[in-house]
């Protein structure tokens, strides 16, 4: 097999182009599908037997948490890419991945607590999906807090590349540790979430969500790493043919 | 002919010169422990001072102030030899450089882990434990110590070059050291209702060996970039 | 359509949440775009000093 691609997709101006080319093509379609999710659960979607209209926060929380959980990943793959091959591509990505995931976290909790208020009755319950979110929104955080301490954007790179290792090997036993604590502590006044089979009326929106939510966190990633990329690799001589290209189409 | 020693020597004489060093200066090693003893007495003062309610909240209270002090003492695991240049050394040494650390790591439990988990039966009795419970409340914290120290490590070593580092350390590693607390903490718990607390020691014990396999490799390669 | 906006009673928990989600989606967007543009008039800056010298 040959390895061509793979170091045709390291190198930065080869990155800068495609991110250029492809960030709409995953943008527009993110934000169609997102609209459509949402109007088909807001506005189409029968109210929930059990929980009413409120079910409805599930079309902005679901999706945000596996993108969360997905963004994390992503940046932990991209980062340890970096530290292996050397590749300043895959460190533009895992800095790009950290801000956008921190705030689809941010939203997670925030609608998980806005669901929990009328479903438990309170806006917090230790639970340990929410618990398990608010670490992950603390590992971000984290990751980001080590990247603005560190000046030298190599050096940053690759110490948070460190941490988003480790960090990703710690996830599934803090996963574990959590549900293995709340399995103790279960406060029987908190209802569970049912798992019963849903209407395509509600599920296909619900698909939608999660795809749109996706393209749309993979969009703005990489309009992100467009500019880690140029942060990078400012003394490229592409720098100024890509510059020069741009000053003409404005 | 000068031999060159072996991994096994090198590590040892790693041990004893920072031992030896922690001697000169008590007072380093001894503040996290007092930190500690101050953190759980604090505790009662703050909240109620009844005996069976201080039960209720003592392994809580152990494990975070536990948690805390050990975050306080892992700051000035690296800083020293990271300025003067003997982490360089060290790296240079044609030893592997995660073994090295893992020796100073050790050192720096002796000197604060081990203090630490000697110090909690004391404290727990504060918090109303039962004589019965403190050989296991030993047991949870020897254990969780060594966890702790392996993941401060890397915490320290990431935030090596780094001025005021202190928060940003303790954002770094207490997320990750959430695990050793939920079993730690649970553990104590046992031990003070009196019940059979091997389970969580098991899971600790799992978490100690696990953090020494691979903790040292993720300090070395921290390490390493903060010394560039 | 007011029952629609009501949402049987939790329209105080449905249409935050889809606010803030939106809100904050829209804002990634624009930091995101704001940050190409701060790069590349970073780069433009270097490149400028460098044909200088």
């Amino acid at each position: 097999m040959s390895w061509a691609w793979f170091h045709r997709f390291a190198s930065p101006p080869y990155f800068y182009s495609l991110t250029l080319r492809l960030a709409p093509w995953l943008g527009w379609p993110a934000g169609l599908l997102i609209v459509g999710g949402l109007y088909g659960g807001l506005v189409l979607a029968p109210p929930d037997y059990q929980q009413s209209d409120a079910f409805r926060i599930v079309y902005v929380h679901a999706p945000a948490a596996w993108v969360s959980l997905m963004s994390y990943s992503l940046m932990a793959f991209a980062a340890a890419v970096g530290l292996i091959w050397r590749m300043k591509v895959a460190h533009a990505v895992a800095a790009a991945c950290a801000p956008v995931g921190a705030s689809i976290t941010a939203v997670c909790l925030v609608t998980g607590m806005l669901w929990g208020q009328p479903m438990w009755g309170t806006y917090w319950a230790w639970d340990p999906r929410l618990v398990f979110e608010l670490v992950l929104l603390f590992f971000f955080l984290g990751y980001m807090g080590l990247r603005s301490a560190i000046d030298d954007v190599s050096r940053a790179d690759r110490a948070s590349a460190v941490l988003a290792v480790v960090g990703v090997v710690n996830v599934p036993i803090v996963h574990f540790s959590v549900t293995w604590w709340n399995s103790l502590h279960q406060a029987p006044s908190v209802m569970r979430m049912q798992e019963a089979a849903m209407p395509a009326s509600m599920l296909v929106p619900l698909l939608m969500s999660f795809l749109g939510f996706t393209l749309y966190f993979y969009a703005v990633m990489l309009v992100r790493a467009r500019a880690e990329v140029l942060r990078r690799d400012r003394g490229g001589s592409w720098v100024r043919d890509v510059l020069a290209a741009r000053g003409k189409a404005a | 002919m000068i031999r060159e020693p072996s991994a096994l020597h090198a590590a040892a004489q790693i041990l004893r010169r920072d031992l030896k060093l922690a001697f000169r200066r008590p007072g380093e090693w001894l503040q996290p422990v007092a930190f500690f003893l101050i953190v759980t007495m604090l505790f009662p003062l703050a909240l109620d001072p009844e005996l069976s309610r201080l039960r209720q909240l003592a392994p809580g209270a152990l494990w975070v102030a536990a948690l805390l002090a050990s975050i306080l003492a892992i700051e000035f695991l690296f800083r020293e030899d990271g300025r003067d240049g003997t982490l360089e050394q060290y790296a240079l040494s044609g030893h592997s450089f995660a073994w090295l650390l893992l020796a100073k790591t050790a050192a720096h439990w002796l000197l604060t882990g081990l203090p630490l988990a000697i110090a909690a039966p004391l404290a727990a009795l504060g918090l109303g434990a039962p004589a019965a419970a403190l050989p296991g409340i030993l047991a949870a914290l020897l254990l969780g110590s060594v966890s702790l120290s392996l993941l401060g490590a890397i915490g320290a070593g990431l935030t090596l070059g780094i001025r005021r580092g202190g928060a940003l350390l303790s954002l770094l590693v207490l997320p990750l050291a959430i695990p050793t607390l939920v079993f730690g903490a649970r553990a104590t718990q046992l031990a003070i209702q009196g019940d059979s607390l091997a389970g969580p020691l098991y899971l600790l014990a799992a978490l100690g060996v696990f953090g020494l396999t691979l903790a040292p490799l993720a300090a070395a390669a921290a390490v390493r970039i903060s010394l560039e | 359509m007011r029952e629609f906006l009501d949402m049987s009673g939790y329209a105080a928990y449905v249409w935050p949440s889809v606010g803030l989600t939106l809100a904050v989606l829209l804002a990634n967007v624009y930091w995101a775009r704001r940050l190409v543009r701060s790069a590349q008039a970073e780069a433009r800056r270097r490149l400028a000093s460098g044909a200088q010298s």
